[in-house]
This record gives structure tokens, sequence and C-alpha cells, in this order.
């Protein structure tokens, strides 16, 4: 709060703090020198960078030299932070942990498959810087998965530690752990099975919308009803849309298929893993008005709040919304007559019980 | 006696941390949705009442150099709406200078 009061303090007089701008102007920087890295492969990265970074140089004071320069530098190292962007919260756990070539050997895997671990460390660490760019996630997995990974790997080739006379390090004793447990009892050291699912196949139909064409498919393997799939896309995305004739859900706006990836691992993490066992196979039950996700292995239960697209601006023109308004033929309050992605809005009444229920987290295996 | 956390008596049923309960309550959603061409709007519902929202927009709008304005919605109060997306800044700001914790905030959108 006191924070606050002197950023208004700042505000007020109208020469802001040089350092202050200072600060703006990098979190500037991060921003796009993210979206650059959206868009271009790693390889190509460090080539595209300069020719961005140069007129930038070139535009701005020397201020914005440095914020140039640590543009620079994430990309290359990403160990090196500073603590005030907001933007590189998540690279700590990027930096500590080693993640040697894992990292671009994994990332090309995981485009293709749903990875589990990736989703909850993601929730973790700040849900939603994940889904924005879609490389770091990946990254946050590496660097958390890679002290059972390197276990594998590091552990074989090396034990000359054993018997010197030094404290043996933390890492050193879990690979040896862990190479032991593999040899003697392979399914408990597990590798886990990876939960796969096939990627979205997202196509533009025309300039406004967008095809999701495998839904079906992927609900089916989600083992969950479309509606409620389609209820949370709609609702993440802001949006609305239809199913057409084959199956295949049309939305509102342009999304790319790594847009509609992100959202879904969400919904995953949230609707379809079991939060004790981790497990993908869930059941969802709904007993009047709550849902319940059941787990089919583990068999505990836990209650998942029900999907709420909540505040929608207006977006569109006022007119049509007047004449739609004026079409209807009882202008009651709009949820009654609300399209798909407005009925997550719930009733006041059910909200309060689901409150006063909520045991979101407290999952109680049932025997 | 009560010093050994051992015998310290607990009542299951007593109902969890008050605290916890208000944070269920009091998510703070960043919201994004798509205008036309690639135009987005950010959404911040659900802001703490001891922000002053009036405030906290004129903070928003300067320091991410756009515009926005304050939506009063029937069901959920008055939110503050952000022209372009500004997920992140938003994120950044509440969770380093306002101080929220982060649990609290939900960012959606793709």
């Amino acid at each position: 709060m006191a924070d606050i009061e002197e950023k208004l303090d700042a505000m007020k007089i109208e020469d802001q703090d040089p350092e202050f701008m200072l600060d703006l102007s990098m979190k500037k920087k991060k921003k796009k020198s993210k979206k650059v890295e959206e868009e271009v492969e790693e390889t190509q990265d460090a080539q595209e960078a300069a020719p961005a970074g140069d007129d930038a140089a070139a535009e701005e004071d020397p201020m914005a030299m440095f914020g140039d320069l640590k543009k620079k530098k994430k990309k290359k190292v990403k160990s090196e932070e500073d603590g005030a962007a907001p933007a590189g919260e998540e690279q700590p756990a990027d930096g500590t942990t080693e993640s040697f070539d894992f990292g671009d050997m994994k990332k090309k895997k995981k485009k293709k498959k749903v990875d589990f671990s990736a989703f909850e460390d993601g929730q973790e660490q700040g849900g939603d810087d994940g889904p924005r760019d879609a490389d770091d996630p990946f990254a946050e997995d590496d660097a958390s998965s890679s002290p059972f990974k390197a276990s594998g790997g590091v552990g074989d080739a090396e034990e000359s530690w054993i018997g010197t006379t030094r404290d043996y390090t933390y890492t050193e004793l879990l690979s040896r752990v862990f190479k032991i447990l593999r040899q003697n009892n392979p399914d408990l050291a597990g590798d886990k099975k990876r939960y796969t699912i096939v990627p979205p196949s997202v196509m533009r139909d025309g300039n406004k919308k967008t095809i999701f064409a495998n839904v079906a498919d992927i609900c089916k393997r989600m083992r969950r009803p479309p509606e409620h799939v389609i209820q949370f896309l709609f609702a993440e995305l802001g949006t609305s849309g239809s199913i057409d004739g084959s199956q295949r859900l049309v939305i509102k706006g342009r999304f790319q298929q790594k847009q509609i990836e992100a959202v879904l691992r969400r919904y995953i993490v949230e609707y379809v893993t079991c939060k004790t066992c981790k497990s993908p196979d869930t059941m969802l039950d709904k007993e009047n008005r709550l849902s319940f996700v059941v787990c089919q292995s583990c068999g505990s239960t836990r209650s998942v709040s029900a999907i709420k697209s909540g505040f929608q601006a207006q977006t569109g023109k006022r007119a049509a919304q007047r004449a739609r308004a004026a079409a209807r033929i009882s202008p009651r309050k709009d949820h009654t007559t609300a399209p798909l992605h407005q009925q997550g809005r719930e009733h006041p009444y059910v909200g309060q019980t689901a409150i006063g229920y909520d045991a979101t987290q407290r999952s109680a295996p049932t025997i | 006696m009560s010093e050994i956390q051992n015998f310290q008596t607990f009542d299951p049923f007593a109902g969890g941390d008050p605290i916890d309960a208000t944070e269920k309550e009091g998510y703070i959603h960043i919201r994004i949705q798509q205008r036309n061409g690639r135009k987005t709007l950010t959404t911040v519902q659900g802001l703490p009442a001891q922000y002053d929202q009036k405030r906290m927009l004129k903070i928003f709008k300067k320091d991410f150099a756009c515009n926005g304005t304050l939506v009063d919605d029937e069901e959920l109060g008055s939110v503050i709406q952000l022209q372009g997306d500004q997920r992140a800044k938003i994120l950044g700001i509440l969770t380093t200078e306002a101080g929220i914790d982060r649990k609290q905030i939900k960012v959606h959108g793709f």
C-alpha cells in the first residue's frame, strides 16, 4: 500500500524519476524480446534479435541501451536476472538447476505431447507466465525434472565419489538411489507413462474465425463431455462460437494452435489430473450442481469449481447489441437465455453453496 | 505441556483457516478479450476494496501508456478495463508494487 502511495506521488510530480523511467523501458524491452522468441525458432533467435535491438537503440536514449543489453543477455544465458522485472520471475528455477542439453531435445518432443509435470510446474510457479510464451513452461519442466532425468545419464557414468572422504552431495546420492532403484525395480523408478493427447488441429476460417477440428477426439481422450471443454475454452478465450456439422468447433476470433493448446493444458490441470496422484485417469461427476473429479486410479475425490466466464467487456457494435436486446421478447436478465459461453456464470445461490462447500484443495482419498 | 507440539489437540472439523476462506473468494481475475483485428482488451476483476480502483486505473494507464476505464457490472462490481494485452504488466505491478499474493491472482486467456 505504501508503495502505491509513493507511486502516486511520483505521478503527481510530472517529471518522473529517471530510474523509474528506465525501469519501464526495460520492461517494455523484455516483452518485445519475448514476442520475438515466440515467433522464431531458437536457432534463428540471435539473428532476429540483432536488428530489433539495433533500431531500438537508435531511436531511444542511452538508457535504452541497458535494456537492450539485458535483452540479449537473457536470450543467451537466461540466468542473469534483475529482480525488478516481473517477466523474469520464472527464471530462477531455470538457472539454479542444470538443464544442459535436455532443454533442446525435450522441447522438440514436447511440442507434440501434452505433458503433465509441465502443467503442474507451470501452475505452481505462476500458471500463466506459461501460456503466454509457450517455451517457458517447458524450460521450467526441464529444470524441475532434471534431478530425476539427470540421474539416469549422470549416474551410470561416474560414481567415482564412492569411497572418497569428502561429503557426498545431494544430487550424487539421489542419482545413486535412482540408479539402484532402476536396476532392481524398474517400474518404481519409472519414467512415468506419458499422458499424451493429440495436438489440437487449428485452422483459420476466413478472417475472423478459427476452426478447432479435433475437439471431439481430444474430449474423448480426456474423457470429458465436449460441452464442458468447450465452455472452458470459451470462458478462457473470452469469445463464443459453435459446433459445425462435422463436429468441429468454430471459435470467433483468431487463435493459434499454441494458444488453444495452452488453454487445453490449463483445462487438464484444473479438471482432468488428479491432484493427489497426478493421474489423468479421472471422471467428472456432477452432484446437484457441484462437480467432482473422481480419480480412477487412487480413488480420491476432489471438488472442482464450475466454469465461470466472468466479466465480458462489450466489444461489438453497440447498435447491434441494442437491436439484439430489443429483439428479445422478455428483456430479463441475460443469463436465463444466454448462449453457451455465458452459462458458466452461476446462479448466486449456487455460488454461495459452492464456497461453503469448497474443498478444492482438500482432496481426501476414499478407501 | 502445550509446548510439546504433538500433544496439542487439533480439531479437524473446526473448519479451515479463515484467511484461506477469504482468499478463495477474493481471486483477482485478469482476462483478455479479442477485439477487431489484432486489438485486445484486458479486464481486471475483483480487485480488493482496499485498493482504490480509480487510483489503480490511473497508475495502470500511466505506466502502460494505454487508455482504460472503470466499468460497473451488476454482479461483479466495478471492473478495470484496459486497452491492449496488459496481463503480464498488471500481474507484475500487482505482485511487486501492490504486494498481492500471486496465488490470489488468476490470469486467463491464451
